[in-house]
């Protein structure tokens, strides 16, 4: 068998340039990954957007179906979390300067608030004169909001953990705070959702 | 910043030998062809199911299968063949297999994430399949699971199938994610976008319609799920829903999810050609943009689907000038194909054979859907076997030919062994004359209103459904010589040497199989993955001629 065009190089190839990555370690791309992945997620939000805003614009409720709500609770709320992606922020900046008491702070004050959302969320759902099988308004409420809920959930969550991992000999430090990050670009993602969500639901 | 790569760190825990197919690798090359091999399991499931079909459709009664399994059956085929074969096989074997080689990287970004991804799938898989013996009776209302049929036909199987789709589309979207963050950030330094072997751009373009489209479905079943479970009425119109609603959803994803299957075998097919007809890819940068073009064009078209659904006239005619429009790009990429066989030194062997035949069947089955994205003509043959021909020709005839033409080309690289060509052009002819005689006649039986997904049909239908059915029985006997060749060349196959096709892009530049980190020693920056006869070294065939080039791994 004739291989010699697989023993030579072609001038088209060049072998070894010094700074080319090894395996071992390469740039860390997992912000990015996440980014995407939030891009994924907000489609997800995107297409039951779209499904409440055409049930919203073809099917009409039938006579006598209650869909009010009430504006100043969810209202608190959004300036809850607006307010938590600023402590986020926050904590953020004292992370990376060092400051590793500071941000931790920072962080149970963002845990605070979204729990907070979280309660408030709570009282509103109790206080609904509507549940989730009334009619079709009231079942898309429940699943828009229910779903950002979750997220806020799982975001409360996640902050306690970076949290836990923020103390002193803890895995996140001033020179290494991926977790810190990837947890500050996930809220900032579920508080930018809700306000679409906000606009959208109790607003239009 | 850097961080220690997984893929090192547990490089010592690994099993190793055949065992390691069986374990959490995180090697790229490892978790292609798991996805290559579970790919194929499934496809001889979702293989003999179709034999069902076709079994059942050979005569005009229900004889074969009650109707209730008729139903089960075509649901079953349809969601395995899509999300359990050709999107698995397309995406996750070659891209993972080939992608790290094209960018000139030793792993994908995220190597534990693409282990996640793909062990997503067997349990998947499993899951869909059991329903059909556990939950006492699985989904029976096909790949498209349109409510109201979805909400009166058995909840058990129904839901079975919605998780073991989220299931699968987790795995789709991780896979996404990957891909763009290798092809994007992964690239080996001086390496530019544009230097790209065309299955990157290929795989960039279907992860970015993987990313933006799959999450819909994803929430979409969500709701469905709750209108079987709950009895909410999101898509059921007894209780104030709109049933028009899923469809715009579901073919939000649906319809892009034919140019996720389609669009990587573009791309492959535009890495076998320029190798075995020894020229450089034509019009690479219209390759590029046509890509991108059916991306964005991909995104805009679902509602062709929904022609008779009450869709209103604006929509009708915003979305049959959107879907004609990827003509454009397409036949641009089918222009560029010829060009580049044209003049060349082909060689004709199975990969170039299974290419030619995709190429075929491609403009074939783009042809009718042209015409089938004409509003007229469409409320005519909706749903009707025209459709299913129209769709076996992109998918079938498209995808799963590339498919084949790409284990054929890559199989010595996977294993250092070249498939017997023999065997190879015998499953070339019976796959081709198979797929041709079970499909082509379906184009006349749709066009006289024989419907699709039912059991039973009219008499006079039945000549061509028996030709139709005779070239589904020749298709899976065209298996056999795959499997017989895959097998024994496996055993005692001719060794291939690392670079049998003398190809130019990164993958053929090491071993065959490759070792662990790829190449040896550093990765080799391949500028011109195409530059056949601009080197006299790609050109210089050492007197054979290109017919030739087939046998050399025998001599």
């Amino acid at each position: 068998m004739d291989t010699r065009l697989s023993q030579t190089t072609p001038a088209s190839v060049v072998v070894a340039a010094p700074e080319s990555e090894s395996h071992a370690s390469h740039a860390d791309h997992r912000l990015f990954g996440l980014a995407t992945f939030l891009v994924a997620d907000g489609m997800t939000f995107a297409g039951f957007f779209a499904a409440y805003l055409t049930f919203k614009a073809v099917n009409p409720l039938p006579e006598g179906s209650s869909y009010e709500l009430e504006l100043i609770l969810p209202s608190i709320n959004t300036v809850l979390l607006l307010v938590s992606s600023l402590t986020f922020h926050r904590a953020g900046v004292t992370c990376r300067s060092g400051q590793m008491t500071r941000s931790q702070a920072w962080l149970l004050v963002t845990t605070a608030l979204g729990a907070a959302f979280l309660a408030g969320q709570m009282v509103e759902y109790f206080s609904l004169p509507f549940g989730l099988r009334d009619n079709l308004f009231a079942s898309t409420f429940y699943a828009l909001t229910g779903f950002h809920g979750l997220h806020v959930t799982l975001g409360v969550i996640c902050i306690l953990v970076v949290y836990w991992q923020a103390r002193p000999g803890g895995r996140i430090t001033a020179a290494s705070h991926f977790g810190l990050e990837a947890a500050e670009l996930y809220w900032h993602f579920v508080d930018g959702i809700w306000v679409v969500l906000y606009g959208i639901l109790y607003l239009l | 910043m850097t961080v220690a790569n997984p893929a090192e760190l547990e490089q010592g825990l690994q099993p190793q030998g055949w065992l390691k197919y069986f374990s959490f690798s995180l090697d790229h090359k490892v978790i292609g062809i798991q996805y290559l091999v579970c790919g194929f399991l499934f496809y001889f499931i979702g293989g003999a199911l179709a034999g069902v079909i076709r079994t059942e459709l050979a005569s005009p009664l229900s004889d074969f299968v009650s109707r209730d399994t008729y139903n089960e059956v075509l649901t079953l085929h349809g969601t395995i063949m899509i999300f359990l074969w050709i999107v698995p096989v397309v995406n996750g074997a070659f891209g993972n297999y080939l992608i790290p080689f094209y960018v000139g990287a030793r792993d994908m970004a995220f190597p534990r994430l693409n282990a996640v991804a793909f062990w997503l799938i067997p349990p998947a898989g499993i899951l869909l399949i059991s329903s059909y013996f556990l939950a006492g009776a699985a989904s029976q209302s096909g790949w498209t699971a349109y409510p109201p049929l979805s909400l009166t036909t058995p909840a058990a199987g129904q839901i079975v199938w919605i998780l073991s789709v989220l299931l699968l589309g987790g795995s789709s979207i991780f896979g996404g994610i990957n891909f763009i963050a290798t092809v994007l950030k992964l690239r080996r330094p001086g390496l530019k976008m544009m230097q790209l072997p065309m299955f990157c751009w290929a795989m960039l373009g279907t992860s970015i319609l993987v990313v933006l489209s799959t999450p819909v479905l994803a929430g979409t079943l969500i709701l469905l799920s709750f209108d079987i479970i709950a009895h909410t009425g999101f898509f059921n119109p007894a209780l104030g829903g709109n049933v028009v609603v899923y469809q715009h959803l579901f073919w939000f994803y649906s319809h892009p999810a034919v140019y996720i299957m389609v669009l990587p075998a573009f791309g492959l097919v535009s890495e076998i050609l320029p190798v075995h007809a020894r020229k450089p890819l034509f019009g690479y940068a219209t390759m590029v943009y046509s890509i991108m073009a059916i991306v964005v064009l991909g995104l805009i078209v679902w509602a062709h689907h929904m022609f008779t659904s009450g869709t209103p006239p604006w929509m009708r005619l915003f979305f049959t000038i959107a879907t004609s429009f990827i003509a454009v790009p397409t036949g641009i990429k089918f222009f560029n194909w010829l060009a580049t066989l044209w003049g060349g030194k082909i060689a004709l062997n199975s990969a170039v054979l299974f290419s030619c035949a995709f190429i075929f069947n491609f403009v074939f089955g783009g042809i009718t859907g042209v015409a089938l994205a004409q509003v007229p003509f469409d409320i005519h043959v909706h749903d009707t076997y025209f459709v299913v021909a129209h769709f076996h020709y992109i998918v079938y005839g498209g995808s799963v030919f590339v498919i084949f033409a790409s284990l054929y080309h890559w199989y010595p690289k996977f294993t250092g062994r070249l498939l017997n060509e023999d065997l190879g052009r015998l499953h070339f002819l019976l796959t081709f004359i198979g797929f041709n005689l079970c499909f082509a006649p379906q184009h006349w039986l749709g066009l006289n209103g024989m419907p699709r997904r039912v059991a039973e049909y009219d008499p006079a239908f039945t000549t061509w459904n028996q030709v139709s059915s005779v070239g589904a029985l020749l298709m899976a006997i065209s298996t056999l010589p795959l499997v017989i060749n895959v097998v024994l060349t496996a055993v005692s196959g001719p060794l291939a040497g690392d670079n049998p096709w003398r190809a130019l892009t990164p993958e053929w530049l090491t071993t065959s199989p490759p070792p662990v980190e790829n190449w040896a020693g550093e990765a080799p920056l391949v500028t011109e993955p195409y530059g056949y006869g601009e080197h006299p070294g790609a050109m210089d065939l050492g007197g054979l001629s290109g017919r030739d080039l087939w046998s050399t791994g025998k001599s």
